[in-house]
């Protein structure tokens, strides 16, 4: 059998659910033999060079960057999957919806505890190397179209394991409700 | 000298379970609910102030802000919006000087948005501190805030010919029409008071003789689900309890329906006594007439007639003459939730609680109010089963047809030419319906039945038979003529109006009927995909797991146009492109941030 080719990413996430996808332990080594990674942290491809059959993507959208890079997974990849909290609702960066962008950046960079007495010419990052922000976190199926949704914060190793491997396999998604935790 | 707050708090004994009666009249007495007076509302009831504040925060006519000194109450329902709602809240905003939503700043007029008032037969209609105005125009618009400033009573400002019927009454005195097109041989015929009671003490009948009765004449829920009276009175009357209690369902919320609010208007004493009745087939000594807060003009009407029916005989002790039966009536108002015309809900809304349904079983009738055995019966209901025992089984089974007996009050509103109240035999066709209300075949779209939570259906289904085993329903009709956008004008606002009125205990109601609003605006704004419409069907199981009525029919006004008018769906459907959201702008969603650090796209 050939191997599927995956790739991950995380856009506005904290890595938790990356660090949950390495939590599979001594079965990282059956699922080499599986797949073989594409652009991904994990081993540090930074752009896609060949269609994946398989992207995972960790956190929403929060900027311009993370919007370009999703849009990039639906385009190479031919099954998505929302993985975690934040791809699925947008999760802890969306607290922040209720609040409008200009006094969420007035409050980081100008009158916060930290910043109000060190920022005395008042600069609001605006360089053109630094994403735009959006005016909310949107979560990822707000903007593409998304197969498959796993839930957690962060899921867990057990339910992502057995997610990839009965989609690589063509089996049946083994998902006892012990699997699916949401901490 | 006590506070107003202390003589209210006595008159209803301190005690918590009559929270709303209490919270009603401080506000109608202070035009609002400050938090200093709920603390004083709490600590005399000994309940915590939080109890207090939940239920306040629940019901939509409660406030802890003054709402103005003439606060305005404007229909927004879909009917209303048909007759031509939007000039009128536009007249409003632009006399008054302030936007929905807002209070003037010199707080003398308060102006709000509130869902169906049970008027859709003379729309645009509005409540002005508990008094109802109908057929607004914005010439009355401008003559009504003109008296307000010139600080006329409400009265005054109605300045208005008094409705038909018993609504020109002294004791009711109001502006509001019954518009009753076509009477019948149950609701509206002759009813003298106390006829029930009376055929009771004649024949010497004994509560289970009356159920027997109720049973055999087939009579069956008006209110929508079609539940045999008679089996709900079984239970009830066998279920064991210190006391039972009888319920009448006046909060008639369903968009669309205003037959209870012309029942109670012109048979009250038919209700009344169709309480009284049940009360003695089920062994019970109190009943409860719940009102929606919208008819609390009908308060001192109906409370003279209580009045009336004490001193001659009919209620208190041994009433009707009937020797050994105690029983007597009390009116309780809500407080504004479509919600609490579940009756589980309605029964915690009348423990003076947040009107959350409650987990069923066990059923009312077993622990129902206060945890006795409790029957909740629609007002039209516990007519049928009044007139039934006066007029017996066999004389009742003549009427309708063999699964669904005897007549139906129909409320017809929306584009025909005579809105109003029929008293109809069940077994007749939606076609028989529409040539009967005047509303011309051809130039009807869509016929709403039974309210949001009903169907939406086309001509195709007008062949249809109003009847329990074909097209059931509460007697809601509304008739949706060709020129509106069905979509836009009728089944968004009817998923908002769910969206609104969901009391979020499930999330599964709390959480789809938001995203079944947010779907269909994204269809409207042209970003709709087809999954999007395979969507909305998809969730309906998930709409199930909810724990009442509202929760399970939420998705109705999207799903029945679905299958009934797909093309409406699929016609606005642009996007061909599956993968992608035409929703999301990039552009759109960075333009604030970008002008907030001065950087250019």
């Amino acid at each position: 059998m050939d191997k599927k080719i995956v790739a991950t990413t995380s856009l506005a996430g904290c890595f938790g659910c990356h660090m949950s996808v390495l939590d599979i332990d001594e079965r990282i080594l059956d699922l080499i033999e599986l797949v073989e990674f594409n652009k991904s942290p994990i081993d540090d491809i930074k752009t896609f060079t060949k269609h994946c059959d398989i992207g995972i993507v960790e956190g929403g959208c929060a900027t311009s960057e993370n919007v370009h890079v999703l849009k990039e997974f639906r385009k190479n990849c031919s099954t998505l999957i929302a993985l975690g909290e934040c791809a699925i609702m947008g999760g802890l960066p969306a607290l922040r919806n209720n609040i409008p962008i200009t006094e969420c950046l007035e409050e980081a960079y100008l009158n916060g505890l930290t910043t109000k007495d060190n920022n005395p010419d008042r600069i609001l990052p605006n360089d053109e190397e630094i994403p735009m922000m959006l005016d909310r976190v949107y979560p990822i199926r707000e903007l593409v179209k998304v197969d498959f949704f796993l839930p957690g914060c962060p899921p867990t190793a057990d339910l992502i394991w057995n997610a990839l491997t009965a989609l690589i396999l063509g089996k049946e998604m083994d998902l006892p409700y012990e699997v699916i935790r949401y901490d | 000298m006590k506070s107003i707050v202390q003589n209210v708090l006595e008159k209803y004994n301190s005690d918590a379970t009559r929270l709303m009666d209490i919270l009603i009249d401080v506000q109608e007495d202070q035009g609002y609910l400050p938090p200093p007076v709920l603390a004083e509302i709490a600590e005399t009831l000994d309940i915590s102030e939080v109890d207090v504040l939940q239920t306040v925060s629940f019901y939509h006519f409660f406030s802890t802000e003054p709402r103005g000194k003439y606060s305005v109450y404007l229909n927004d329902s879909v009917v209303a919006e048909m007759m031509g709602r939007a000039k009128i809240a536009e007249a409003f905003e632009r006399e008054a000087g302030c936007k929905f939503g807002e209070v003037t700043e010199d707080e003398l007029i308060g102006l709000f948005d509130t869902p169906c008032i049970g008027m859709n037969d003379q729309e645009p209609a509005a409540i002005i501190n508990g008094v109802i105005f109908t057929e607004l125009t914005a010439f009355r618009v401008k003559e009504i805030v003109n008296g307000m400033r010139a600080g006329l009573s409400v009265e005054e400002l109605r300045a208005q010919s008094l409705g038909d019927g018993m609504n020109a009454s002294e004791s009711l005195h109001s502006t509001v029409d019954n518009n009753i097109h076509k009477t019948g041989a149950v609701i509206f015929s002759d009813y003298d008071p106390g006829e029930a009671l009376a055929a009771i003490s004649k024949e010497s009948l004994s509560p289970e003789q009356v159920i027997e009765r109720v049973k055999a004449s087939g009579v069956r829920g008006r209110g929508g689900a079609g539940f045999p009276t008679a089996l709900k009175w079984e239970f009830c009357r066998k279920a064991k309890g210190e006391k039972h209690y009888v319920f009448c369902n006046a909060d008639e919320g369903e968009p669309g329906t205003f037959k209870d609010r012309v029942i109670l208007t012109e048979r009250p004493n038919l209700v009344l006594d169709g309480m009284t009745v049940a009360g003695y087939a089920i062994g019970a000594t109190e009943g409860i007439l719940y009102l929606r807060y919208e008819y609390r003009y009908l308060r001192d009407y109906l409370e003279k007639i209580l009045a009336d029916m004490r001193a001659a005989g009919q209620l208190g002790k041994n009433a009707g003459d009937i020797k050994g039966f105690d029983f007597d009536i009390r009116l309780q108002f809500g407080a504004g939730a479509y919600v609490c015309g579940e009756e589980s809900a309605l029964i915690e809304s009348a423990e003076g609680k947040r009107g959350e349904p409650r987990d069923r079983p066990p059923f009312p009738v077993e622990k129902g109010f206060l945890g006795m055995p409790t029957i909740v019966n629609n007002v039209e209901t516990l007519c049928q089963a009044a007139k039934v025992v006066v007029k017996g089984a066999d004389w009742y089974r003549t009427l309708g047809t063999s699964q669904s007996t005897g007549t139906k009050v129909l409320s017809v509103s929306g584009d025909c030419k005579f809105p109003g109240v029929y008293e109809i035999e069940w077994g007749f066709s939606v076609n028989d319906i529409l040539n009967m209300v005047g509303a011309e075949t051809g130039e009807v779209q869509a016929v709403q039945v039974g309210g949001p939570s009903g169907s939406c259906i086309a001509s195709n289904e007008f062949s249809r038979i109003l009847s329990y085993e074909d097209l059931a329903t509460g007697g809601s009709l509304i008739i949706i003529g060709e020129r509106h956008d069905l979509l836009k004008v009728v089944v968004y606002n009817f998923i908002d109006f769910f969206a609104k009125e969901s009391c979020g205990s499930c999330s599964t109601c709390r959480a789809l009927t938001m995203m079944y609003r947010k779907t269909l605006e994204k269809i409207l704004a042209g970003h709709g995909k087809r999954s999007d419409v395979q969507a909305m069907l998809d969730w309906v199981p998930i709409a199930l797991a909810s724990r009442c009525g509202l929760g399970h029919t939420a998705p109705n006004p999207i799903v029945s146009t679905i299958k009934n008018f797909r093309h409406l769906y699929e016609g606005r459907i642009v996007n061909a492109d599956e993968t992608f959201e035409s929703s999301f702008d990039l552009e759109t969603s960075v333009a604030e941030a970008n002008r907030t650090v001065g950087r250019k796209l």
